[in-house]
């Protein structure tokens, strides 16, 4: 008996470990019993091939009338017609310019705001309130004054574009910014980091995941944006190609502008994602 | 006003580099009756190049005092006189930047003082094998342990080239071991360039290891109960009979006080 005390305290280290005992907070990797479970391979095709899979089926049992939805197999042979017959190119080429030119400034002018507004006070109370209140005037109301200052040329499309662009890149990043941990701000301090410094190793990348969550649904508004504004007055462009199919009831040229229209939001979407992917490795969150 | 103050308590020769002199702090968090005094005339002198323990029940503003002396914080009386320099910090949580690398959280502490790449690179690896976290360069503070992520920030803190040093529990989520091991590193590398060193810690046997003398604080308000002068010969053990002596004196003073703070 007292053989077995003498050995258990022997066993025992030399050093007190209190603070071992007091276990700071360590998180465990790996299993997660909450949240929403390992990640699917291409989990973002799975609906929209499910719903593919409904129209095809319907379509091909006869369910699904042809003048109301053109069966999927029409819809890809009216696609591949157009783009060999050379009518198909030009309009998704003018619709992806805009698309992009208006992303651009958009995002641009979304960035510039947000840095304004989210580093000074008087750079917040100047530009906060105009942004707030452009949010609340949807994109459609501002066209017709839009029109009338920019009249229907491609610059007032790209400004159409870019005003719905900003709002969500300025809201979110700005909000990135005002959220970065007040500790990365006290650690700065003590690093003495200059200035220049301090927004480029500090708030821009603490204000990265604000920014690229902006971006999703910048490019989602962008989009809208565009066939807006080549439904309402256009010459060319996808918008335009299926105002004019639905004149002389093209069933299927429609679809096939409603087909781009979702596969390029797709496209565009993803891309983001996949950005977003490489450059947050850094943040555990419940999407990993 | 603070300034007139401090002129008359302090002589000139107490303002040598690394010299930190409190006198009379008090920190009011909060206003009206919600308010909270976590340091309450807080006097404390720390000598050039000594080695500091502060010990005290949590809550007792330990922190606070370090953030203080930091100048990350305002008084709200008395005064805190040190030379005009940064000073390095080490937080209680290890604060890293999580979107740069081991290495880009160590260099960011050179950038600064403009040194230069190549440089920046060598030292940054230099003193991430003094901290044995050799081979973790390239790593993200989420793929370390809380251990590694506090050696990480250790190693930050001395890339700094401050002459005054604050840690806030630095060695708390270390295991006994690496605690030791980084204890003689700590203890080589404050002697090699002069350190002034403040170093929190709940580990009693751990601040007598390491301290010139032993700050025991009161809890709300935070008062210096007592200061012990540790005159143990360096290098010292934690685990030899002398140590765990004043140990043991001290943590029956501070068991005193905390459960004096209970009832
Ligand atoms: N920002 C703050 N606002 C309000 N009260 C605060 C703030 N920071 C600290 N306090 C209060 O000041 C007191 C001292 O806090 P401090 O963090 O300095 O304690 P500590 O001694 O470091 O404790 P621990 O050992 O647990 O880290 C506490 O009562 C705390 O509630
Ligand atoms: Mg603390």
């Amino acid at each position: 008996m007292t053989a077995v005390k003498t050995e258990a305290k022997a066993v025992v280290p030399p050093v007190d470990d209190e603070e071992l005992a007091a276990g700071r907070a360590s998180r465990p990797r790996g299993k997660r019993r909450l949240g929403p479970g390992k990640p699917i391979p291409l989990a973002f095709l799975i609906g929209p091939l499910l719903l593919l899979g409904v129209w095809a089926w319907g379509s091909a049992a006869g369910w699904i009338d042809d003048r109301v939805l053109t069966a999927p197999w029409t819809v890809v042979t009216t696609a591949w017609e157009r783009w060999e017959s050379g009518k198909l190119g030009p309009d998704l080429l003018v619709s992806t310019q805009r698309f992009a030119l208006g992303l651009l400034f958009g995002v641009l002018a979304g960035l510039v705001l947000a840095l304004v507004s989210g580093l000074s006070r008087w750079g917040e109370a100047i530009v906060d309130g105009p942004v707030q209140i452009k949010r609340s005037i949807p994109n459609l109301a501002l066209l017709p004054l839009l029109l009338l200052w920019f009249g229907i040329d491609e610059r007032m499309k790209i400004i159409t574009i870019a005003l719905g662009v900003l709002i969500p890149i300025y809201i979110h990043t700005h909000n990135g910014l005002r959220s970065i941990d007040g500790r990365y701000a006290e650690l700065a301090e003590t690093l003495r980091l200059k200035p220049a410094a301090f927004i480029g190793r500090v708030v821009l990348p603490g204000a990265l995941p604000g920014f690229l969550l902006g971006m999703r649904f910048a490019v989602t508004s962008a989009w809208l944006s565009l066939v807006v504004v080549e439904q309402v007055n256009a010459t060319s462009g996808i918008g335009y190609m299926m105002l004019l199919a639905g004149t002389y009831g093209q069933t299927d040229v429609i679809i096939v502008g409603l087909v781009l229209y979702a596969l390029l939001g797709l496209a565009s979407d993803a891309i983001v994602r996949l950005i977003q992917r490489r450059a947050l490795t850094w943040r555990r969150t419940l999407e990993d | 006003m603070t300034e007139t103050r401090t002129a008359s308590r302090v002589d000139d020769t107490a303002r040598a580099a690394g010299a930190v002199v409190l006198t009379d702090v008090v920190k009011r968090y909060g206003r009206g009756p919600g308010a909270v005094t976590a340091l309450d005339g807080v006097s404390l002198s720390v000598e050039p190049g000594s080695f500091t323990c502060l010990l005290g029940a949590s809550g007792c503003g330990k922190s606070t005092l370090l953030s203080l002396v930091a100048g990350l914080d305002d008084l709200s009386g008395g005064s805190i006189d040190h030379v005009d320099q940064p000073v390095a910090m080490m937080f209680q949580e290890s604060a890293l930047f999580p979107w740069l690398t081991v290495q880009g959280n160590v260099e960011i502490a050179m950038r600064v003082r403009g040194v230069g790449r190549a440089e920046r690179r060598r030292r940054a690896l230099e003193l991430l094998e003094t901290v044995r976290l050799t081979g973790f360069a390239h790593k993200r503070p989420h793929e370390l342990s809380g251990g590694m992520r506090q050696r990480v920030a250790l190693a930050r803190a001395l890339a700094q080239d401050a002459s005054v040093l604050l840690m806030d529990e630095p060695f708390g989520a270390l295991d006994a071991m690496t605690r030791d091991l980084l204890h003689d590193e700590l203890e080589r590398i404050w002697r090699e360039q002069g350190l002034t060193v403040l170093f929190v810690t709940h580990n009693v046997r751990e601040a007598v290891r390491l301290g010139d003398q032993v700050v025991l604080l009161s809890s709300r308000p935070g008062r210096v109960l007592n200061v012990y002068d540790v005159e143990l010969d360096r290098p010292r053990r934690i685990d030899s009979a002398p140590v765990a002596a004043l140990a043991a004196e001290i943590t029956d003073a501070l068991r005193e006080e905390v459960s004096r703070h209970a009832n």
